[in-house]
């Protein structure tokens, strides 16, 4: 089986879903000729043609508007945005005319789009190429949104957005495109040559879409993530020598509200970690899912280790960035806690 | 030594405000038959002085003249007619309906019914339209049946929309009319992208997108053109220029300075600017843009200079930002007058049978519109399932709407 890094699985998920499907088409700013500046769509042009990957504009509200009427029409257009950072003027677009067609048009209209786009921190972005925005995309009712966490998922999450028929989210931890990364920045960079879940299957599968993973088994408390964080999670789960249980949520809406509830009443204890920052982020409703479905298995209070509420500042991204360290420091103090 | 001199910010005004007589002469006109009709497959570039001037076919005496006259059956202006006046009609009578309590809103297209109509008779039926809240025409063009456009004002228990959608808003795809958003311009973009997607399937349809002179302003209008013009997208992008978004005169949107149709300019696309209010150079203009888009020549601006004659919706008071009687003195008259004029004038009606006609509109729309009040309106009668309201927001619904409608009791 190919041994893939994680752009090279988004390349491969494309390339199946452009091969199988002549309805699929990809457009986004660079994707077509120079295969896009993370390489995730290196190739593809070459081999399907410029009709079927198309550069774009520099237009992240036209290019998803005009993606949208193409869905209505009957495609399944695949955007790329380069950055997530620069979703925004595609939000219109997105939170009131892409998420709510269906609803409105009582089914009489939709668009199957997925928006893929890099997001989070670690790769000295600065302020608008690191942001983690995926709590803004939550909040719409109408949308899905999913984050792979490596190379295997990535493939067989993707091309299950492809073929969803809801306008979907793809947020790529764009510190994962190339490498695992556990936080720990001052190391050298780690490839996913040699990760069990690199081995990535040629041709179509799917992971689907609102089903977590459960990435390291444990009984004595419970750490939700997703993306980058979750290398993050379980590192640091082994340097605080504690018995965390660590879930990859991988679709954040809808949620496995399931795998979160089995794991928190098998541990009583659950931290929530997430790049974004932390008031009114993603973390707060997850605290309020376990909060409501496992108030009475609770031993501890329910713990954040997130980004702080600042803009991503650039000479500061490792203080910025909650580490394996503050991640540590959480999950002992968590363990620490009793009711 | 010389003083810099201080800077002053310009803050665009309306010429006349509430009480004062309004005055016309400065809108920029040409006379009927004067604008040339370049080939289709002209380059924009030769044709700017079509965005400054104004495409008139119908003259003072309701003749057609000049080279954009659209040579147009008797039969089919006739047809056009009708649907103006059931357009009319049908806002009249829903407008009522409001001040009745039978629906909570209701916006009017009055005086400018010739846009829609016209534009929709001069398109296939299978081609996309992308429409605002002021397209009623392009639905009763289509022959939608004005029951299912009452019943989703009244949003009774036959509204297709489930009671989902604000009155107006409305959506038909057999109709080729797509879902009306609230959030305006967002179509205009869509609509190429639309467009772009029949081209790149190699189909023969096309598209077609409306926008308001106010949201223009919006970065859709500049996505539009964008798109439109580096694709060569096989769409019809509409300006609507009534003169007011609610109580902002369209020099708010920068149409003091320029016209909507110079716009296209830029883009390197076509413009052109025109009577909105002349049946017959609506059509004829749209009949160009759309030859020029099955050619694969791409896209056109059209600016349909028009006057909303009515309030921006039931919602809204104009007398508290414009002349009440500033209607009377557009230019461009009123466009059922217009076209019923030419029709008499080359001897194909009558005031008789017009008065018939405007007769027979009126109950055509009083039966549909009783019809669905029977079923219900706002508040009284039948309305649609309150348990639906979780439907539709995915194709299949996920766990967490699944429990929430448990809690609502459904």
């Amino acid at each position: 089986m190919p041994q893939l890094n994680l752009a090279q699985a988004l390349n491969s998920a494309m390339d199946v879903m452009l091969g199988r499907d002549p309805d699929v088409l990809i457009l986004g700013e660079d994707v077509g000729y120079f295969g896009g500046v993370f390489r995730c769509t290196d190739g593809l042009q070459r081999k399907y043609g410029a009709r079927r990957v198309l550069d774009t504009p520099l237009s992240e509200g036209g290019i998803v508007g005009a993606a949208l009427g193409m869905g209505v029409y009957g495609l399944r257009p695949v955007v790329e945005i380069q950055f997530a950072d620069y979703a925004y003027p595609a939000f219109d677009q997105l939170a009131s005319e892409a998420a709510r067609l269906r609803y409105r048009s009582a089914g009489e209209f939709w668009a199957p789009l997925t928006v893929r786009t890099p997001y989070g921190g670690g790769i000295f972005g600065g302020q608008t190429h690191s942001q983690s925005p995926e709590a803004l995309f939550t909040h719409v009712c109408g949308l899905k949104t999913v984050v792979p966490s490596n190379p295997y998922d990535a493939k067989g999450l993707l091309i299950a957005a492809i073929e969803d028929d809801d306008p979907i989210i793809f947020l790529e931890p764009k510190r994962l495109y190339a490498g695992p990364f556990d936080g720990h920045h001052e190391g050298a960079a780690v490839s996913w040559a040699g990760h069990p879940l690199s081995e990535v299957p040629d041709g179509h599968y799917t992971v689907p879409l609102g089903k977590a993973a459960v990435r390291r088994e444990g009984r004595g408390v419970t750490v939700l993530a997703y993306g980058t964080m979750v290398h993050v999670a379980l590192a640091a789960a082994e340097e605080a020598g504690v018995d965390a249980e660590v879930i990859d949520l991988r679709t954040l809406v809808p949620v496995d509200l399931e795998a979160i509830v089995a794991s928190v009443e098998k541990t009583g204890r659950c931290v929530i970690v997430h790049e974004a920052t932390r008031t009114g982020g993603y973390g707060a409703e997850l605290a309020a899912l376990v909060q409501e479905h496992c108030f009475y298995a609770l031993e501890a209070p329910i713990a954040r280790v997130t980004g702080w509420d600042t803009p991503y500042p650039y000479a500061f991204e490792w203080e910025y960035f909650p580490g394996p360290k503050r991640v540590a420091e959480t999950l002992v103090r968590t363990m620490e806690t009793r009711a | 030594m010389v003083e810099p001199l201080p800077l002053s910010l310009h803050i665009p005004e309306p010429r006349f405000r509430p009480g004062e007589k309004p005055d016309f002469s400065a809108l920029r006109t040409s006379a009927p038959g004067e604008a040339r009709r370049p080939p289709i497959d002209a380059s924009p570039a030769e044709m700017r002085d079509l965005t400054d001037g104004l495409i008139r076919v119908l003259d003072a005496d309701g003749r057609a003249v000049g080279p954009w006259d659209p040579h147009l059956e008797p039969e089919r202006l006739r047809q056009g007619l009708r649907y103006m006046l059931l357009t009319r009609a049908y806002d009249e009578r829903m407008m009522r309906s409001q001040r009745q309590g039978k629906t909570s809103f209701y916006i009017k297209s009055t005086g400018e019914e010739a846009v829609a109509v016209a534009q929709a008779m001069a398109l296939d039926k299978g081609d996309m339209l992308f429409p605002t809240y002021r397209q009623q025409g392009l639905l009763i063009a289509r022959e939608w049946p004005i029951f299912e456009m009452a019943c989703q004002v009244y949003a009774n228990a036959a509204d297709r929309l489930k009671g989902r959608q604000l009155p107006v808003m409305y959506s038909a795809r057999e109709a080729g009319f797509f879902t009306i958003s609230g959030n305006l311009a967002t179509q205009f973009v869509q609509a190429v992208g639309w467009a772009m997607a029949s081209a790149y399937k190699g189909d023969t349809r096309i598209a077609a997108g409306w926008i308001g002179d106010g949201s223009t302003a919006e970065g859709d209008f500049h996505y539009a053109l964008t798109f439109g013009a580096v694709y060569r997208a096989p769409v019809i992008l509409n300006v609507v220029n009534n003169q007011w978004a609610i109580s902002s005169f369209n020099g708010l949107a920068g149409g003091e300075s320029a016209t909507f149709a110079s716009r296209a300019i830029g883009y390197g696309l076509p413009g052109l600017r025109v009577d909105g209010n002349d049946f017959l150079a609506v059509t004829a203009a749209t009949q160009w843009a759309a030859e020029r888009a099955r050619g694969n020549l791409g896209a056109t601006l059209i600016e349909l200079v028009t006057y909303r004659a009515a309030a921006h919706s039931t919602s809204d008071d104009p007398s508290k930002y414009r002349p009440s009687d500033e209607a009377n003195y557009w230019p461009l008259g009123d466009p059922i007058e217009r076209l019923k004029d030419h029709l008499i004038a080359i001897r194909q009606w009558s005031p008789e049978r017009h008065v018939q006609l405007t007769a027979e509109a009126e109950e055509t729309v009083l039966a549909a519109v009783k019809q669905a009040e029977a079923i219900g309106v706002l508040g009284q009668g039948r309305r649609p399932d309150p348990s639906t309201m979780f439907d539709d927001v995915y194709k299949q619904m996920p766990w967490h709407l699944r429990e929430q409608r448990r809690e609502m009791g459904f």
